[in-house]
C-alpha cells in the first residue's frame, strides 16, 4: 500500500499553486522544513515570509496580505496555530479574510514530541467560529485536492495535516468538493463517520465487521465545517445507529458536530470515538494510537455494541 | 527670506489652521458621540484626534468617492478603542453622511463600539490590542510585492504596546525593511487601569523602538506641525519602518478631561456635555 503523508501533499500543492498563481503567498513560523512549506520557499523565496516563532504575527501578517490582494497560506504545527485563536476570529474569520490556514503534526502524528506538541482540540476550536470553513484530509491525494480547491475559494479555512505517512485511500481522478462527505462503503446496519487519518482505520473496520455479517458504511466527512448534514441525517435514517471516529478530543470534534445533527433531526444510539479528554504523551504514532483506542479493532468493539442498542 | 519661501511658509500657515479647525469640529463629533451612545471611550478618542487629522487631511493620498482605490494609502486604528475618531474624521472626509455618527453603538447601525470593516474606508476591523502592526506589515508587504506605492499608517495605543504582539511585527516589520509602513503610538501616558508607568511601565520607549530597528521620531501628538513634519521624515525614510512616538495629552481639547483617567472609558454627564462643547467653541 502506497503512504504518503497530508503535509507532503500541501508541500507538492503550494508549488503547483505558485506556478499557476502569483497571488499565492506562503507564511510559516520557523518550522517550514515540517510543514513541507519549505518547498514553496526554495521555488518562490520572494512570496515566502518566514516570521520566525511569532505565531500571533503569522496570523496577523497573513491576514495583511489577504487585504492586499494576496492568497495567504499560514503554516506552523497544528497545536500553535491555536496559540492565534483569538487573532484567527477577530481578524481573519470577522472579516472573512483569504486565509489559508494549513497545519500540520496535528492529532497524535506528532507522537515522540509528547503532548505540548500533539493537537486533539483544534477541531473544536476551530469550528466554533463564525465564517470559518475546516477540513480534516484523509490522505494526501485528498489534501492536494483540498488545498489547491481551497486556494481558489474566498475566505478563511483551516486545513488539518499530519506529519506521519498514512495510506493513499483516493486515486488520481478523485473530485474533492467543499462540504460533500464522500461515502467509500455501503451498508444498511451501521454507518462509521470518520475523519482524517481514521478513513482508514474505518474502512479496516468494515471489512472486519463483514465477516461477522455487519453491513457498516463508512463516510469520510473531509469539511468537518461545513458540514454534510443531509448526509448524515439520511445515513443515520438508513442505519439506525452511528459511530464517529476521529484521531481528536472526543468533544467539539466529528462526534459532536454530528451529535448536535443527530439529536436534532434523527436521534439514534451512537458512539464516539476519540481521545477521552486526556493529554497526549510521547510514544511512537503506532504505539498511541492502540493506547488511545483509535485503532479498526475498537471501532468494530463499538459497532457490536451499537448493533445490540439498535430498535 | 524670499518672497516665495514667504509665500510657502503662509501657505503652510493657512493649512496647519485648517487642520487645527478640522480637529477642533472632530473633537465635537467625538463628544456628541459618546455622550448620544451613552459609553464609549473618550479619552483615548480625543487624544488622537490632531494625528487623525493630519493622516486623512493632509498625509495620506485617498478618495472617499472611491473608497476601493486600489492605490490609496491603508490606515489601520489597531487601538480600535478609539473609533469615535475615525468614525468623524471618516464622515468629516466625506466617506459617509455626518448624520449617521449619530448612530455609534446603537443596534442595527454599521457604526459598531470598535472599527468595523463594513464601514467606508475602514479596511479592517480592529479592537482587540496588539494585531493592527501586524496586519499593517502584511499590506505593507502587499505593496511591496505588487509594485505599489500606497503607504501603511497604524495607529497604536501606549497601553497596547504592552501586547507581545506589538513587537513580534516590530521585529517583523524592521526585518522585512518595511519603509513604506509608519507606526504612530499615541502615547497619552494612561491606560484603563491607570499611568503606564504604572502599570507596565515602556520607558524608555523611544530606545526600545530603535533597539527594535525602526526609524523613530519623538513629538508632541497634539501639534499639527510636528505630526506633519514627523510623517514627512517617515515618508522620506529609507530601509526600515518609522514610528512616531507621539506624546499626548488623554482627553486632549476639554479642560475636565485632559490627563484625566476617569474618562478612558465612560461617557459625559448632560452638564459636562454642555461645558465641552462649550470649551471646543465654534458653530
Amino acid at each position: 500500500m502506497e503512504l504518503k503523508s497530508t503535509r507532503d501533499a500541501y508541500g507538492d500543492a503550494l508549488i503547483k499553486l505558485g506556478d499557476t498563481n502569483k497571488n499565492v503567498v506562503v507564511l510559516d513560523a520557523d518550522l517550514s522544513t515540517s510543514t513541507q512549506t519549505n518547498k514553496f520557499a526554495k521555488k518562490y523565496p520572494n512570496r515566502f515570509f518566514n516570521v520566525g516563532c511569532a505565531e500571533q504575527n503569522l496570523i496577523g501578517v497573513a491576514a495583511g496580505l489577504a487585504i492586499g490582494g494576496k492568497i495567504s497560506f499560514a503554516s506552523t504545527y497544528a497545536i500553535f496555530s491555536t496559540r492565534a485563536w483569538e487573532q484567527i476570529r477577530n481578524t481573519v474569520a470577522h472579516d472573512n479574510l483569504n486565509v489559508k490556514i494549513a497545519v500540520s503534526h496535528a492529532g497524535l502524528t506528532n507522537g515522540p514530541d509528547g503532548a505540548s506538541h500533539q493537537s486533539l482540540e483544534d477541531i473544536a476550536l476551530m469550528r466554533v467560529i463564525p465564517n470559518m470553513t475546516v477540513i480534516v484530509p484523509s490522505d494526501a491525494m485528498e489534501a492536494e485536492k483540498a488545498v489547491t480547491s481551497e486556494a481558489y475559494r474566498e475566505g478563511p479555512t483551516y486545513i488539518r495535516l499530519n506529519r506521519t505517512k498514512t495510506p493513499i485511500i483516493f486515486e488520481d481522478d478523485y473530485e474533492f468538493t467543499i462540504g460533500e462527505a464522500v461515502k467509500l462503503a455501503d451498508g444498511n446496519d451501521l454507518a462509521i463517520f470518520a475523519t482524517g487519518t481514521m478513513v482508514h482505520e474505518a474502512l479496516e473496520a468494515s471489512k472486519m465487521l463483514k465477516t461477522e455479517n455487519i453491513d457498516a458504511c463508512v463516510i469520510n466527512i473531509h469539511t468537518i465545517k461545513p458540514l454534510d448534514k443531509d448526509i448524515i441525517v439520511k445515513v443515520a435514517k438508513q442505519t439506525g445507529a452511528v459511530v464517529s471516529v476521529e484521531e481528536h478530543s472526543i468533544y467539539g470534534g466529528l462526534g459532536g458536530a454530528i451529535a448536535e445533527v443527530l439529536g436534532e433531526k434523527y436521534p439514534v444510539p451512537m458512539r464516539i470515538i476519540g481521545i477521552k479528554d486526556v493529554f497526549g504523551e510521547s510514544g511512537e504514532y503506532e504505539e498511541l494510537l492502540k493506547k488511545h483506542g483509535l485503532m479498526a479493532i475498537n471501532i468494530v468493539k463499538s459497532a457490536k455494541e451499537l448493533m445490540g442498542m439498535k430498535k | 527670506m524670499q518672497t516665495s519661501e514667504l509665500y510657502l511658509l503662509k501657505k503652510n500657515m493657512d493649512a496647519i489652521k485648517m487642520l487645527d479647525e478640522k480637529a477642533r469640529k472632530i473633537r465635537k463629533h467625538v463628544i456628541n458621540m459618546i455622550f448620544e451612545a451613552g459609553s464609549g471611550h473618550p479619552g483615548g478618542s480625543l487624544s488622537c484626534v490632531d494625528i487623525l487629522t493630519a493622516l486623512y487631511f493632509y498625509t495620506m493620498r485617498h478618495n472617499p468617492m472611491e473608497p476601493e482605490w486600489a492605490d490609496r494609502d491603508r490606515f489601520i486604528l489597531s487601538k480600535g478603542h478609539a473609533a469615535p475618531a475615525l468614525y468623524a474624521i471618516l464622515a468629516e472626509a466625506g466617506y459617509f453622511p455626518v448624520k449617521e455618527l449619530l448612530s455609534l453603538r446603537k443596534i442595527g447601525s454599521m457604526l459598531q463600539g470598535h472599527p468595523d470593516s463594513d464601514v467606508s474606508g475602514v479596511d479592517v476591523s480592529s479592537g482587540s490590542l496588539g494585531q493592527g502592526l501586524s496586519i499593517a506589515s502584511g499590506l505593507a508587504l502587499a505593496a511591496k510585492l505588487d509594485n505599489k506605492a500606497y503607504r501603511v499608517f497604524a495607529l497604536l495605543g501606549d497601553g497596547e504596546c504592552d501586547e507581545g504582539q506589538v513587537w513580534e511585527a516590530a521585529i517583523f516589520a524592521s526585518h522585512y525593511k518595511l519603509n513604506n509602513l509608519t507606526a504612530i503610538v499615541d502615547r497619552n501616558g494612561l491606560q484603563i487601569d491607570g499611568p503606564t508607568e504604572k502599570i507596565m511601565c515602556l520607558e524608555p520607549i523611544v530606545e526600545k523602538w530603535r533597539a527594535f530597528g525602526w526609524h523613530v521620531s519623538e513629538i508632541d501628538g497634539n501639534k499639527m506641525t510636528e505630526i506633519i513634519g514627523a510623517l514627512n521624515e517617515a515618508k522620506i525614510t529609507s530601509g526600515r519602518p518609522t514610528v512616531i512616538i507621539a506624546n499626548t495629552l488623554k482627553g486632549k481639547g476639554v479642560s475636565f478631561m485632559e490627563g484625566i483617567n476617569a474618562f478612558h472609558g465612560k461617557t459625559l454627564s448632560k452638564e459636562e456635555l454642555k461645558i465641552a462643547l462649550q470649551e471646543l467653541g465654534g458653530d
